[in-house]
């Protein structure tokens, strides 16, 4: 079928449509609509991949309309790679989500399925969609979702940290729109395709200048850049927590691919590196990202909380990489997109198994989790190992290669700052199996075989099944990314970037 | 100096924009109250908008709607000069952008309704009382 490209995109929006239409006749529709839209949007995706990687670049014209003038959704190897990982996520956290969505927002869970459709439909359209304009629109559209998703969150400080995120959305969308106003001046197209060819004979121009800067900080203020991060720990932190395990992976890292799409589609690597030699200062802010975010996660007292300051720090691992300007370096950025979205999505997951049982993540709650909930530790501990970076999960792989780039570029201050960056993530999350190990109601040993005969009062309390299925296959899907980011490397980023 | 104003007069349009989009951000920076911050988003957002709208203007041109172009009389022979016609596409861009602007505003002002529900105050530095009582 020809169709599919537009079909990822479209079968949420339907889905959405009438998600919220059956909740008028019979609210407990709304859930199976949605997720067969997910399901459909995923098959397709994958579907895209295949044909993709068959056969190169596949060029959709929305209605026909040739580009220019229409929009185009183009889909090349990165954003194929990229679509399937959204989709899954978000089909994934669906399924986990049934149980969470009625414990958390239990009168408006037909309301939280068309709202989480919505934001779904923005971040797949962002990433498959080849028009400057058309960007902004769907950027818009995940960002006024999840303003609606925080607030449904935790009572006293949801609508807070959601309007909070408005005021600093506002201000990161509207750069990106002057931006791309600035590139139709001095364009007359919106096509990036076009916009490219168009800025590859224009030299030494101010307004591209401007409209350079206007775009690539509006999208840092998105993905929450260090010195613009002020917005994510709050809002990720007071959401619904059905909606942190979906936010938190997909947004930041879309927004990162948006970055990497204007470097290399738009502007062109010539005009950043050579014309305005841009690299060695966005790999320094990306240094003190990284630091920053590992430093203050080190001193948050609440589990989840300490989880956005990590993606904080992760945003900064993958900006210093994509600006280091070698080939390595965004191999390993792009690795990084991936395989970050897959740790965090099952650190959340884990996270959401937790709230769903305990309430509260406050670190003290923790105690004694390890002989409560073994098959969610089991998963978070894997999902640790695997943000520290250690092999074979696929932390470890981009790592490597970020460290890799930065060797060639020079750049031993970004290396050096991924390897203190890893070794406080160590700290903190055995600082946390500490807490869930040790230091429990009962004694010392918290071995599985030492429970049946010494300790019984320790009781299994595990999330339902759903949630516990999810969190497995993601938690296992870390290693099967990791042995197979060879194959990744070399099937998908390599050719992309050649 | 004449050189400065002659610039300033001959781009008034970037001018007033910009100006225009500082008001905004100052009210969203240095006003205590939630709801003038939203104004002045709104005014951030509306300069963006005027600056769309200005860069579509021609001196002389005329709105782009060209009578008779799919073959009626007199379409034949009367050339059609693009230099006519105001550039209609930034214009389309910002019903768009008109859209989006609304609809944060009123998402905006939901999420201030839940917190004067909450709080019954949408003084920042209350708020930020509260918040550190609990």
């Amino acid at each position: 079928m020809d169709n599919y490209p537009a079909l990822i995109v479209i079968a949420p929006l339907l889905g959405a449509f009438f998600a919220g239409l059956a909740a008028w006749i019979e609210k407990r529709l709304s859930y199976p609509i949605a997720l067969a839209a997910l399901g459909l949007s995923l098959f397709s995706a994958v579907n895209v991949l295949i044909q993709v990687i068959a056969t190169g670049t596949i060029q959709y014209r929305m209605a026909g309309w040739a580009p220019p003038m229409g929009i185009e959704y183009r889909i090349d190897l990165l954003n194929a790679m990229v679509l399937v990982f959204v989709s899954g996520i978000a089909f994934l956290n669906l399924i986990a989500s049934y149980k969470s969505v009625i414990q958390e927002t239990s009168d408006r869970a037909e309301s939280f399925y068309v709202i989480y459709l919505l934001f779904v439909v923005g971040l797949l359209g962002v990433v498959a969609t080849g028009d400057l304009f058309n960007l902004y629109v769907l950027i818009e559209i995940t960002s006024l979702t999840s303003y609606t998703l925080i607030a449904l969150g935790d009572r006293d400080r949801g609508p807070l940290a959601a309007l909070n995120y408005v005021f600093i959305g506002v201000i990161g969308a509207s750069f990106y729109l002057l931006g791309v106003g600035y590139i139709y001046i001095k364009t007359g197209s919106l096509n990036m395709m076009d916009v490219a060819n168009i800025l590859s004979n224009i030299q030494g121009s101010t307004t591209v200048l401007v409209a350079f800067f206007l775009c690539i900080i509006g999208i840092w203020i998105k993905m929450a850049l260090f010195p613009l991060h002020v917005w994510l720990p709050n809002g990720y932190t007071y959401a619904p927590v059905a909606f942190s395990r979906v936010v938190a992976p997909l947004m930041t890292k879309v927004m990162v691919y948006v970055m990497i799409r204007l470097m290399i589609s738009v502007f062109g690597f010539d005009y950043i590196f050579t014309e305005l030699n841009l690299g060695k200062a966005v790999v320094w802010m990306g240094t003190i990202a990284v630091l920053a975010g590992s430093i203050m996660a080190l001193s948050q007292k609440n589990l989840k909380k300490m989880l956005t300051y990590i993606i904080v720090a992760e945003i900064g691992y993958m900006v210093g990489g994509a600006w280091l300007a070698n080939e390595l370096g965004m191999t390993g950025a792009i690795l990084h997109i991936v395989n970050d979205a897959l740790m965090t999505f099952a650190l959340f997951l884990a996270v959401g198994n937790m709230v769903y049982k305990i309430k509260s993540v406050d670190l003290p709650n923790l105690k004694g989790l390890f002989g409560k909930m073994p098959w969610t530790m089991a998963g978070f501990v894997l999902a640790a190992l695997s943000i520290i970076g250690v092999p074979p999960t696929c932390g470890f792989f981009s790592k490597w290669y970020l460290v890799l780039g930065a060797f060639e570029a020079g750049a031993y201050h970004f290396a050096a700052a991924l390897i203190i960056s890893s070794l406080i993530c160590a700290v903190l999350f055995f600082k946390v199996f500490e807490i869930c190990f040790f230091e429990s109601g009962s004694k010392g040993h918290g071995d599985a075989h030492d429970h049946g005969d010494s300790h019984p009062a320790v009781i299994i309390e595990e999330a339902p099944i759903s949630m516990l299925v999810v969190s497995g296959l993601v938690s296992i899907s870390l290693i099967v990314a990791g042995l197979y980011s060879g194959t990744i490397v070399n099937t998908i980023i390599l050719p992309f970037l050649r | 100096m004449a050189d400065f104003l002659a610039l300033i007069v001959a781009k008034y349009n970037y001018w007033l924009y910009i100006i225009l989009m500082m008001i905004g951000l100052y009210a969203m920076i240095a006003k205590n109250n939630l709801i003038k911050k939203l104004v002045g988003m709104n005014i951030f957002q509306t300069a963006i908008i005027l600056f769309y709208v200005s860069i579509g203007y021609k001196t002389e041109g005329t709105i782009p709607i060209i009578q008779n172009a799919h073959g009626g009389h007199g379409s034949h022979g009367a050339l059609i000069h693009a230099a006519d016609y105001i550039n209609p596409l930034p214009h389309v861009l910002m019903l768009t952008a008109i859209v989006v602007s609304v609809a944060t505003f009123g998402v905006a002002m939901a999420l201030c309704v839940r917190i004067y529900q909450r709080y019954q105050t949408l003084e920042e530095d209350e708020l930020r009382m509260r918040l550190s009582e609990k």
